[in-house]
């Protein structure tokens, strides 16, 4: 798949996000669409996953560890056809399959229900475990949040996985570098990031999170690395592709009213068009 | 007499993995650094490469087990209660309670019978949090047969579960040709018309005691094991209750939301029986050998004798 079609693919996925967290009127957009392009390239390239077959034994695993920015994990699933499109506007609604915070019962295509952070990521390497234990070859991939690295399981959980080599796990970090209270410096800096994952064991990438080339070429090398587990620390911005919510602090767990989604959808819109 | 034989619920665990191990072949072991004293050292030296020791971290090691289990694995976490049931709760509650996956938390060094180590260690609220969450099988074996009935029971079982187990050696009295284990479904061990003994883990033996104390001052007690607080075999304590008309309970936990909370909340909604919670009385443990703070906490068969007479 070409950068551009990726690129039509991740405007998509925006629009659903938009959309899912407008029509619960709560949610999380901002991490949701800074980890869009990350979302939509696991999802629409890198994951050996079958919609059709969403249990599939010998699949890729996915635990959204920072699982309040589901809204980005339904839109991307639908895009590659787990579920309708429209359903996206069930999203938190009462009964939904589309969980506030995503669940495995409720919506096939979930691997691990989530949502308080830190644990995401443990039970991610639990799952590479168990792979490497009955000698599969599927791979688990996680991804965190920045403000989430302040959770010490993470850290528990990245002893963990250098010290058993499980070189079949990918976590991913959406550094977007805001938390509900400000800046992840300004609350409880997790930086450097990249020196902490090596000092625990990992090989680390540090990327450009929105540019899908260096994107592709990450995944490559984690795939490649053996002997250790790999960290990619995706450089973000926090609310991309609506001017008003990018960089925005404000924006991690608030709905845009009618106006707000109007103008979101047009922009993206747009953007897409441009495409 | 003769000489009772005892071991500890602990020993009986690890011995329960090993003997296990070929029939469930999906069985792997977790360990929080206590190997060696959670007894799961004895599966680890069986069956070294489905051993994986997590290091001092329960939480991690909770959540870990969730792995193994989402993807087809049959993990059995062990570490003592307190870690288990209160420092990890929440990832026992989110990790693995709320997905329903199929982890098994064996936790040991429950209770004042911890001894020595002290109030830090001696957890008396493991049953009461546990109990707390959707869908959780929570047990108690009071001896090695029903311990180890109680592991193959778990393995069985598609769902989570905890099970206590205890540091202290105990005397064995279940056991016979016609013995049978089933979650939810306790056992009488002794019938009698004037009083109910309900009791759990250690408090099972002395609780036999006590009734056959009760007997000689013509109190005729009926003694019920409730391995399985839950699910409660509502139908047997009930059962019970109508028949004896006061009921008392004892275990080695917090009188508050253990075995005495689940029959109170039982009895008060189904069957408004005089009920007495014997347990501990809402304060922390202390030091000292187990035998002494057994009798000291009135929970061997002196001072449960001692307590229901007070009652009855």
């Amino acid at each position: 798949m070409d950068t551009k079609e990726l690129q039509k693919h991740a405007n998509s996925v925006r629009k659903g996000i938009v959309t899912e967290v407008h029509s619960a009127k709560s949610g999380h957009p901002g991490g949701a669409l800074s980890a869009a392009d990350l979302y939509t390239y696991l999802y629409m390239v890198e994951m050996n996953v079958d919609p059709a077959d969403p249990k599939k034994a010998d699949r890729d695993r996915f635990v959204l560890s920072k699982g309040h920015t589901c809204p980005g994990l339904y839109a991307a699933m639908a895009e590659r056809g787990f579920f309708e499109k429209k359903e996206l506007e069930t999203f938190r609604h009462t009964g939904a399959r589309l969980q506030g915070h995503p669940s495995m019962h409720y919506l096939p295509g979930v691997d691990m229900s989530s949502g308080s952070l830190g644990q995401g990521v443990s039970v991610a390497t639990g799952m590479a475990l168990s792979a490497k234990l009955s000698g599969e070859s599927w791979r688990v991939y996680t991804l965190l949040g920045d403000g989430e690295l302040q959770e010490g399981q993470v850290w528990e959980a990245s002893m963990f996985a250098a010290a058993k080599k499980l070189d079949n796990l990918c976590v991913i970090v959406d550094n977007n570098n805001l938390q509900i209270d400000g800046t992840v410096e300004e609350v409880n800096s997790p930086y450097p990031i990249d020196e902490k994952f090596k000092a625990f064991g990992f090989h680390v990438i540090q990327i450009d999170g929105h540019d899908f080339d260096q994107i592709a070429k990450a995944f490559d090398e984690a795939k490649q690395t053996k002997g250790q587990p790999t960290a990619i620390i995706a450089k973000t911005t926090k609310g991309k592709g609506v001017s008003f919510m990018e960089n925005q602090v404000g924006w991690h767990g608030v709905a845009p009213n009618d106006q707000q989604y109007a103008q979101a959808m047009d922009e993206l819109t747009k953007a897409g068009e441009a495409l | 007499m003769s000489e009772v034989k005892k071991i500890a619920t602990r020993e009986s665990y690890g011995n329960a993995l090993v003997e296990l191990a070929d029939e469930f072949p999906q069985l792997v072991v977790l360990d929080a650094d206590l190997a060696g004293a959670t007894k799961t050292g004895i599966f680890k030296k069986a069956y070294p490469d489905r051993h994986i020791d997590c290091g001092i971290a329960e939480g991690n090691m909770m959540s870990i087990a969730a792995g193994l289990a989402a993807t087809g694995k049959i993990p059995f976490a062990s570490t003592f209660a307190m870690f288990a049931a209160g420092r990890a709760f929440e990832q026992v509650r989110n990790s693995i309670g709320y997905p329903h996956l199929n982890v098994k938390i064996g936790a040991t060094h429950a209770g004042i019978s911890v001894g020595e180590d002290g109030a830090s260690h001696q957890c008396l609220e493991d049953l009461a949090l546990m109990r707390t969450i959707p869908g959780m099988v929570v047990m108690c074996p009071a001896d090695d047969v029903e311990a180890k009935a109680a592991v193959r029971a778990a393995l069985e079982y598609d769902g989570p579960v905890y099970i206590r187990f205890g540091r202290a050696a105990v005397p064995v009295i279940n056991g016979g040709d016609d013995y049978k284990f089933e979650i939810g479904k306790g056992t009488v061990l002794r019938e009698g018309k004037d009083i109910t003994i309900i009791a759990n883990g250690l408090c099972v033996a002395p609780a036999v005691e006590a009734a056959e104390k009760l007997a000689a001052d013509g109190v005729d007690a009926e003694v019920i094991n409730i391995c399985t607080i839950k699910p409660l075999d509502e139908e047997l304590v009930l059962a019970s209750a109508k028949k004896t008309g006061k009921v008392v309970t004892v275990e080695e936990h917090s009188v508050i939301g253990g075995l005495g909370g689940a029959v109170a909340e039982c009895l008060s909604e189904k069957c408004p029986t005089l009920l007495k919670r014997i347990g501990v009385y809402d304060k922390f443990g202390e030091s000292g050998p187990a035998a002494e703070l057994l009798h000291k906490y009135e929970l061997d068969a002196e001072g449960i004798y001692k307590q229901i007479k007070a009652f009855a």
